[in-house]
């Protein structure tokens, strides 16, 4: 790890001064950010600390939309008795992200600014349709997420909180690579107000929709019907721990076990 | 459970260690210390061949904080690592044995090869500086694969050898085997790649070296697993330094599992550069350097064939294996295919010829050398999945084609130059079946497949040489040290007693196992023995800690060191009681006067020893401190079956170890849980390699791919069940304690009982061949092949 200035946070609107200040990063819950600096990948002048903000924090219930703030630790919304209760699949999801030290310390907003082609929650956000709030706007999740790596985020943008609707059911089924536990295919599928929606993280650069599955699935929510549709390897990542053509195969086999897993 | 002596042996005595472990009083390399210490840092090659055209260190050694920086250009008068097995091939010759440079010479060899050292105030000052280094390297053609290095036209690796080979070795008789072949009613055959393993211990390599002008002597702290043969190789193979000017010191070790067994070139570059700089020199691997460096294990290709008559009787075993050296020749990598390998190719059976030819060659990968089990668990792997596969083409069930075979009569010479001094292979056989409930395999198969899963079931019936070594055995065979084990036990005045042994533990449990030793002997209380080990300034000698041998080979040495106190305290107790030496019995901690009650305790026997007022100094010194050394007649034997029970999700190709049955035979044990959680931890690495854990070189690049624990797999403890482990006794016949030793059977029976298991789960389907590791998907896309 190189030299770096420490900031610390105590409002949106400061971090946001800060960060075009320094030209620096926000620091949210670090898991991926200080791995990479101490390995000296990452090489930040300054840091950020959003861990001060009060409007970042929090679970709440605001009618048919559970609303958590950026800052929210993984193991928070494990434990949340009203996440718990609306999307038990989503507490679930949080409760499978890493290990205990990275559910501890990582958070909703880092999660989804990183955009980790393996990660979880991005999974969810955008199976569950859900809003991703900004210091400056709201982005739907259908245009947040842009690629391995990328989001719809503007220089000096900072997540504040992410908006989920509630959904009839939902569940998500992640395949771990053997050896990081990331997901090597992870699929959530989600029946609710806006009809059913299959996101699947891990296949491909990005966490992308299955509009394939989403169709079947819209005809017959069924564990066959999913499992039925044959996804195109084409677009699927290939590695040491899986070839695209079995990823390909496990999106299909992932949501008909989601399906199940919904009730 | 076997051992005869009275109270504590036997016993699951709880760890004496564990406290200081748990609670984080443990001292271990990169705990320690010194005044004016500096750090060390190395510049490791970021390429796997290359030719080093120049290397510029103007601006980092003007980088803040630098002390000193050293090339292999500055290392005048310092050898290169000694290799030390010789091994002499089919030609005659001896084996090629190029050099193995401390820092990079000219050249560097594999990704991480060790190109200079940097020593800095800190650790970032050191990181910072190596950054400014300036290497031109011209980037040449790499090989990592043991096969393809020694085809025509593959990267020449060293001068010395050439075609990349180090040698072809053979062992057994050929024409017999050929003969037997001839008149075979089956002939069962596989090929088989035994997986590279990065081992992995929890505390990375470490290093504090430091020099002391007043004497001139030097103090080396080290994770190592045996501290003198590191000071041995070091002083006169390398350094050419009296051995009597350094100390080498390894305190707590957090694992070892054979990677800590070999000099390495880091705590040797900063043995020697400690004088340069005349400060002490830190210097611990972070993971990254230990994936690239520590050396790693196994990496055969082998041909097998095994010649069954039409009664299922085997009647020859055939095979040929290729095995990585990696890029220079780690401490005993020599030995491991070859002297630890073949001559366990008997296994349990009677098998009458055999013969196995071994070719080991060199890429541009990190060197290879023993990994718990060395050779044996490769073995095991061979022997038990071609049993498997002549089973399968017989038609006989494994268990009984197994029982056709086994050898009932000891002692029994192998045609591989092995005699088993005892064992009862029925017995562990027929307590895994019925631990493992084979019976009611059948009923949980179908239930299984019911659920749309295939269940299989597999066997291993492994054998393995322990209790290394008997030194002129291993002389004959080409070791360039001996392999015996020195033990002393030192009784205090007042009674306590100390005890010194070669035999390093870092995990093996010694300070309690040992202290059981003492204290059942002795007839005192355990906490009244203090085990000490791991400095060659306070322990007489010591071969170390691998191959199994600790408390068959070192324990001995302490109950020889015993018997001396114990003959001496008779001496000392006649005296005492005004009696004759032949009159005096020692029982429950207590010298008596035959058939009398008159009695010395051992304490006041002991404070006679240095309080000798009354005491026969015209005929005894004072003092009760007895030293042995032990070098073994045989090795020992220790053998078991393993029954792996496995569920396959054909759909992902999931493979769930569902059932794990071991039955072994260590021979007598002294701590019963001490012993189940070796053999815990060895089924989990076994089972690591077998379902998770590779090893994996870009072909082309030569970059390890599987550098972070991100790629490689290790294993966790929901990948594994909750183990059936059970013993059987058959005591070692050439050894006072009756034992044989117990660190590596788990790994060395559970790859074949599982790879086995995954065989018969899949045949079904028409899977012919799976490798290791039997991960998700390799075994759909053998389905799917298969299937297609």
């Amino acid at each position: 790890m190189y030299a770096f200035d420490l900031h610390k946070a105590a409002s949106a609107a400061n971090a946001a001064a800060l960060l075009t200040q320094t030209g620096g990063k926000a620091l949210a819950g670090g898991q991926s950010l200080v791995a990479a600096m101490k390995l000296r990948l990452a090489v930040p002048g300054a840091l950020v600390d959003l861990s001060g903000v009060p409007e970042m924090k929090g679970i709440r219930k605001e009618g048919d939309t559970i609303v958590i703030g950026a800052m929210t630790r993984h193991a928070e919304v494990a434990a949340s008795d009203v996440v718990k209760a609306a999307i038990p699949a989503l507490a679930a999801l949080a409760d499978g992200i890493g290990d205990r030290q990275v559910r501890n310390m990582g958070t909703l907003g880092g999660a989804l600014a990183n955009n980790d082609p393996a990660a979880d929650y991005p999974a969810a956000v955008l199976g569950l349709g859900a809003t991703v709030n900004t210091n400056t706007r709201k982005i739907a999740a259908d245009d947040f997420f842009k690629g391995m790596y990328e989001t719809a985020l503007a220089d000096g943008e900072l997540i504040t909180s992410v908006s989920f609707p509630i959904p009839k059911k939902a569940a998500y089924v992640k395949f771990p690579q053997p050896a990081s536990r990331f997901a090597l295919v992870g699929v959530f599928v989600a029946q609710g107000p806006g009809g059913v929606r299959v996101a699947v993280t891990g296949a491909a650069p990005s966490v992308h929709r299955a509009a394939a599955i989403e169709q079947a699935l819209a005809k017959s929510f069924t564990a066959d019907a999913a499992k039925a549709v044959k996804i195109d390897a084409k677009h699927c990542n290939s590695d040491l721990h899986g070839s695209a053509v079995y990823r390909a195969h496990l999106v299909s086999v992932l949501a008909s076990r989601a399906v199940t897993a919904a009730g | 459970m076997g051992a005869t002596d009275q109270g504590v042996i036997g016993q699951s005595v709880r760890r004496k260690e564990d406290l200081r472990f748990l609670t984080g009083a443990g001292q271990f390399t990169d705990d320690v210390n010194a005044l004016r210490q500096t750090c060390g840092y190395f510049l490791r090659s970021p390429h796997a061949h290359a030719r080093i055209r120049r290397i510029d260190l103007s601006k980092a050694k003007a980088a803040p904080g630098v002390v000193a920086i050293f090339t292999g250009d500055d290392l005048t008068g310092v050898n290169g690592l000694p290799c030390g097995w010789l091994i002499t091939g089919t030609d005659g010759k001896p084996m090629n044995e190029p050099p193995h440079p401390v820092l990079a010479q000219g050249k560097v060899r594999h990704v991480g090869d060790q190109v200079a050292l940097v020593i800095a105030e800190t650790l970032h000052e050191a990181k910072d500086a190596a950054e400014l280094i300036n290497v031109d390297y011209e980037t040449l053609p790499a090989v990592v694969n043991c096969v393809d290095a020694l085809k025509p036209g593959a990267p020449q690796i060293h001068e010395q050898a050439p075609g990349n080979k180090c040698y072809t070795w053979a062992l057994g008789d050929k024409a017999a085997v050929d003969a037997a072949f001839a008149k075979a009613a089956t002939v069962s055959k596989l090929d088989i790649i035994n997986n590279r393993l990065i081992p992995n211990a929890i505390e990375p390599r470490a290093a504090l070296a430091s020099y002391n002008r007043a004497d001139e002597s030097y103090t080396l702290y080290v994770s190592n697993q045996n501290p003198h043969v590191e000071r041995l190789l070091m002083t006169a193979f390398v350094l050419g330094l009296p051995e009597s000017k350094v100390r080498v010191i390894a305190p707590d070790v957090g694992g070892g599992f054979g990677s800590k067994i070999y000099l390495y070139a880091e705590e040797t570059a900063l043995v020697w550069a400690s004088k340069k700089v005349n400060r002490p020199i830190k210097w611990a691997a972070d993971r990254s350097e230990a994936f690239l460096t520590d050396a790693h294990g196994r990496d055969h290709v082998t041909h097998v064939e095994l010649a069954v008559d039409k009664d299922g009787k085997f009647l020859a075993l055939r095979v040929h294996t290729t095995a990585n050296m990696g890029a220079y020749l780690s401490t005993f990598a020599t030995c491991i295919p070859t002297i630890l390998y073949a001559t366990l190719l008997a296994g349990q059976y009677t098998t009458p010829a055999i013969f196995c030819e071994v070719t080991a060659s060199f890429t541009n990968t990190a060197p290879v050398d023993a990994y718990r089990g060395a050779g044996r668990p490769e073995a095991t792997f061979v022997v038990e999945r071609i049993v498997h596969q002549a089973a399968v083409d017989t038609g006989i069930a494994q268990d009984e084609i197994r029982r056709r075979n086994f050898i009932r009569t000891f002692p029994y010479a192998t045609p591989v130059a092995l005699t088993y001094d005892i064992g009862n292979y029925d017995a562990t056989l027929d307590d895994a079946m019925k631990v493992a409930d084979v019976a009611g395999f059948p009923a949980r198969k179908a239930d299984a497949a019911k659920r749309g899963m295939l269940r299989g079931l597999g066997y291993a019936s492994y054998i393995e040489a322990c209790g290394l070594a008997p030194s002129n055995v291993a002389g004959a065979l080409g070791a360039r040290a001996g392999l015996f084990e020195a033990g002393q036990v030192r009784v205090n005045p007042t009674g306590s007693v100390t005890v010194f042994t070669g035999s390093h533990s870092h995990g093996q449990g010694h300070e309690t196992t040992f202290a059981q030793i003492v204290a059942g002997r002795l007839g005192i209380d355990i906490a009244h023995v203090e085990v000490v080990h791991g400095d060659t300034g306070r322990i007489p000698f010591g071969m170390g800690t691998y191959g199994s041998r600790s408390l068959s080979v070192g324990g001995t040495a302490i109950v020889k060191a015993l018997d001396k106190v114990i003959a001496k305290g008779r001496k000392i107790a006649a005296h005492l009681l005004e009696t004759a030496e032949t009159d005096i019995e020692f029982k429950d901690g207590k010298f008596t006067v035959a058939g009398t009650d008159r009695s010395k305790a051992f304490a006041e026997v002991s404070l006679a020893a240095y309080v000798p007022h009354n005491y026969p100094l015209d005929k005894l010194e004072p003092g009760l401190d007895e030293t042995a050394f032990y070098d073994p007649t045989n090795f020992t034997y220790p053998a078991g079956t393993h029954i792996c029970e496995v569920e396959v999700d054909p759909e992902t190709g999931v493979v769930k170890v569902v059932n794990f049955t071991a039955s072994d035979d260590f021979g007598n044990i002294i701590n019963p849980m001490i012993v189940a959680g070796q053999v815990h931890g060895g089924l989990t690495q076994g089972i690591g390699q077998a379902l998770l854990e590779n090893c994996v070189y870009d072909n082309d690049s030569g970059q390890l791919l599987t550098g972070s624990y991100m790629d490689y797999a290790m294993p966790r403890a929901d990948d594994v069940p909750s183990f059936n482990v059970s013993t059987q006794v058959t005591p070692c016949t050439h050894n006072p304690l009756g034992a044989k030793g117990c660190g590596e059977a788990g790994a060395i029976g559970a790859p074949a009982a599982m790879m086995n298991a995954v065989h018969d789960a899949l045949a079904p389907v028409g899977v012919k061949r799976i490798d290791m590791p039997a991960s998700p998907h390799r075994v759909w896309q053998a389905i799917q092949s298969a299937r297609a």
